[in-house]
């Protein structure tokens, strides 16, 4: 077997490194979809035979509950609308009321959540009820078989981009739905973060730098510090519901506007706003133009000139200019400090926002790479410093303060929004009845005062309080936000111990039970799946604790006589074999075998570091130091 | 690690104190963030902030030499470092990456650091909001501020209360520089409540010229 291998504390090898599979890159857009891949630093955006990048976010569904994604579903809008699925990521963990408000600008039919769907959004389509998180798969299923096509191997990691300021069930959606699609998430990185590591700015440039992230359904902003190989988000903020989408709706509407036809129908809606996407490129780069409408067999002509599209977006990209003012705020920074302004998502194209950009900053905003294909490039960097090791630090924050509901409807922050994370913070509650027994947890998050203008994430109920005076319990709540940007909550009685904790599934999310009936229904071969993961998992431990061993018998191989030795060696002979095989029993076994076998050695370690450890204690600390000795984890614990 | 006059107490005892590593079960120094061994990363354990970071347990920090001790310990130990890691030593990174926010958030801002460092020597800092102005001379000072907030008509009356805000923030963090160089607890309580005021209302001074432009 291999020689011991001795790595730097940290740095992360690629266990078992498998070079038939490879980590990718998934920036899963709301208009459209990008992938790419990283090796040795060098990102590389996947394209089809004719060049494109862009998988357009849309699904289409056969009768048989087949799904084509890409170009062609997207051509399929205009004929078969009611089979047809785009912009999905704009419901992405929202339930009905969050949706109501733009239903009239949706192309295709929600409905409510029924009786044991949990919380989330259906998408009526092709017949069937599906969740945002089930069409998300298919897309995401897609790009995985692409990228597997091009690549000629296995890519079942990825890093998956989302809008900053997505919010925790946004989030939660969005790594279900890459679970449901056979991938698993390395991390969800944010988009302008991703646009920050495309541009390398880490590599030399030092100082503050702002990412304008416009795409088709959500606006970001971030100021991000540099330093060398350091990006420190400073703050984030956006709007999840704000896109190039609306540039698109604010065209179309204003030719319905003068329609004169017969009334149109919901297809046409559809193809209203298909013309006007194309209307909003070709104003990019032209003055003004014609354009021919279709709807229904009638066809009209509508002249616009770029003063006048202007005019109708001008309201929207005010809007990310007043966010971008805020957050500059809010990260204690002035515009004139903003060294650079990197421009991301296809809705930068457009000359207003450029020039409005330029305007709030005082600086030609960068755009040296596609701003479509950026966050893709990013992502796959990030893949690949995740799987092979990098020097480069991410060190982001949250994008909206968590918070817990108290009395009288108001909301207490927990974590207050651009807190750093990983991040736990903590805060003691009490009872208000006596003997009261449970206590009941709802969890928020956003930045207002009342609870019910906040997006609600859960509810649990902390039970199995003994009955005290009111105000006796000490109920300590712990909310921990993971790299990922999601949360888990935990509630406990400081006086007796009970305790619960859930991870947070939002209330506009999928339950368990959603998830294990989807994963049956999705994939043929999930439990093939299932174990391949699992046996991969074994390995991966079994692979730390025979390096851990190793490691040891460096150290203090002295402690052991020969026969000793050769009984360690046997063990590490079999673990290395069983790894090397593909039964997942026999390395669990193996593994455990040497864990037994090594007890009584990692006893002679601990004694010899410990008798080490009070030679270097001062005579005369040596008598308590002593009786320290004899406890070591206690004194340790004693030691704050 | 730097001794200090406040941390040398306990930095002898620590040395002794040995734990099990969780991966070769051999020994590691308690408050060590990776195995000697085996370099398996460990958990973060109960360490003061400033020892986390390996600075002097004292109010007066350079926040350049903080920063470079953080983004260090972060380059090591963030859970970006485990991706491909087993299920516990991710947990442990992110336990660790946790404990270093919380102790570079708490020692960078120099109102938390000195909540915290008081805390350390033993005075009983109650959680804002708690701490009445009892102090005439600042009760007093605060009154005529908000005041002249409330009565801030432009932007420039507002960058005025702001100014005014900010060299009492410069003030009190020099008053309290000697507080702590002599220990004086009863100084730093005054000190904290006073400080802790003072930051409200440059707040509330941002939020009313926003609100001025917004306006406008």
């Amino acid at each position: 077997m291999a020689l011991l291998q001795i790595h730097e504390p940290g740095e992360t090898p690629a266990p078992h490194a498998n070079d038939t599979e490879v980590a990718i890159g998934i920036d899963l857009g709301t208009t459209n979809s990008v992938t790419a891949v990283s090796v040795e630093g060098r990102p590389e955006v996947l394209r089809d035979e004719d060049g494109t990048a862009l998988v357009p976010s849309v699904v289409a569904y056969a009768p048989d509950g087949s799904s084509i994604v890409g170009g062609l579903a997207r051509r399929l809008i205009a004929q078969r609308p009611d089979s047809v699925v785009s912009s999905v990521k704009r419901l992405m963990g929202r339930g009905i009321a969050d949706v109501k408000q733009v239903a009239g600008h949706l192309p295709f039919t929600v409905a409510p959540a029924e009786e044991g769907d949990g919380g989330m959004i259906r998408i009526l389509v092709g017949g069937r009820r599906l969740t945002p998180v089930e069409v998300s798969s298919h897309i995401l299923m897609a790009l995985k078989e692409r990228a597997e096509d091009v690549l000629g191997r296995a890519a079942t990691r990825a890093v998956i981009t989302v809008p900053a300021y997505f919010d925790d069930a946004a989030r939660t959606a969005t790594k279900d739905a890459a679970r449901l699609a056979g991938l698993e998430v390395l991390r969800l990185v944010n988009e302008p973060t991703a646009a920050a590591l495309a541009y390398g700015l880490d590599k030399g440039a030092e100082g503050l730098y702002a990412v304008y992230d416009l795409g088709g359904g959500t606006f970001d902003i971030s100021i991000l510090r540099m330093e060398k190989g350091v990006f420190q988000v400073l703050a984030t903020g956006g709007d999840a519901a704000l896109g190039g989408d609306d540039f698109d709706h604010a065209i179309a509407e204003h030719f319905l506007k003068d329609w004169t036809g017969s009334k149109p129908g919901a297809g046409a809606v559809k193809q209203a706003i298909a013309t006007a996407r194309q209307v909003k490129e070709d104003l990019s780069a032209t003055d003004s133009g014609t354009w021919a409408l279709d709807l229904g067999g009638e066809q009209q002509h509508f002249s616009l000139d770029r003063k006048t599209f202007e005019a109708l977006i001008e309201p929207l990209v005010a809007r990310t200019v007043r966010i971008a003012a805020d957050v500059m705020e809010d990260a204690g920074v002035a515009p004139d400090e903003i060294k650079g302004v990197v421009l991301v998502g296809g809705s930068t194209r457009v000359p207003l926002v450029r020039r409005m950009v330029a305007g709030l900053f005082g600086h030609e905003p960068l755009a040296d790479i596609d701003p479509d294909e950026v966050v893709a490039v990013g992502a796959a960097l990030q893949a690949e410093a995740l799987t092979r090791g990098s020097d480069t630090l991410l060190l982001d924050v949250t994008p909206l303060s968590l918070g817990i509901e108290t009395m009288g409807g108001l909301t207490e922050k927990i974590i207050e929004r651009n807190t750093p994370v990983p991040v736990a913070k903590a805060q003691e509650f009490t009872t208000y009845q006596d003997g009261q027994t449970a206590m009941a947890v709802h969890v928020v998050q956003g930045e207002r005062e009342m609870v019910d203008q906040n997006r609600s994430l859960a509810r649990f109920t902390l039970r199995g309080i003994p009955p005290m005076t009111a105000g006796a319990a000490r109920i300590r709540v712990t909310y921990a936000v993971d790299a990922d940007g999601l949360l888990t909550v935990s509630a406990r009685e400081e006086t007796t111990g009970t305790e619960q904790r859930i991870e947070v599934k939002p209330s506009y999310g999928l339950s368990e039970d959603d998830m294990a009936r989807m994963l049956r229904d999705s994939m043929v071969n999930a439990k093939d799946d299932m174990a391949k993961r699992l046996l991969a998992e074994s390995r991966v431990e079994a692979g730390r604790a025979a390096n851990a061993v190793r490691a040891a018998l460096k150290v203090d191989g002295d402690l052991l006589d020969g026969a000793e030795r050769k009984a360690v060696d046997g063990l590490l002979a079999k673990l290395d074999a069983a790894i090397e095989g593909s039964d997942r029993d026999a390395i669990d076994a193996a593994a455990e075998a040497l864990e037994e076998g090594t007890r009584a050695f990692a006893e002679k370690r601990m004694d010899r570091g410990i008798r080490a450890a009070l030679r270097g204690v001062q005579v005369d600390e040596l008598a308590e130091a002593a009786d320290r000795g004899g406890d070591a984890r206690k004194s340790a614990q004693a030691g704050d | 690690m730097q001794a200090t006059a406040l941390g040398a107490g306990a930095d002898a005892h620590e040395k002794a104190a040995m734990v099990p590593c969780w991966s070769c079960h051999g020994p590691v120094r308690a408050g060590d963030a990776f195995c000697g061994s085996c370099q398996a990363v460990q958990p973060p354990g109960q360490v003061d902030h400033f020892r986390r970071l390996g600075l002097p347990r004292a109010y007066v920090i350079d926040l350049g030499v903080l920063e470079k001790a953080y983004f260090q310990a972060q380059r090591q130990l963030h859970p970006d470092r485990f991706a491909t890691r087993t299920a516990k030593e991710k947990a442990l990174s992110q336990q660790q990456a946790t404990a270093l926010n919380d102790a570079y958030e708490t020692l960078k801002d120099s109102l938390s650091r000195a909540t915290y460092l008081a805390g350390l020597m033993g005075l009983n800092v109650l959680k804002e909001g708690c701490n009445a102005l009892t102090d005439p001379v600042i009760l007093m000072e605060a009154m005529e501020m908000r005041e002249a907030l409330a009565e801030a008509e432009t932007e420039a009356d507002v960058t005025q209360v702001t100014k005014r805000a900010q060299d009492e923030i410069a003030d009190c963090e020099d008053e309290m520089k000697a507080a702590f160089a002599k220990g004086d607890l009863e100084a730093l309580g005054t000190l904290l409540t006073r400080l802790k005021y003072l930051r409200k209302l440059a707040d509330q001074t941002r939020l009313r010229r926003a609100e001025l432009r917004g306006r406008a």
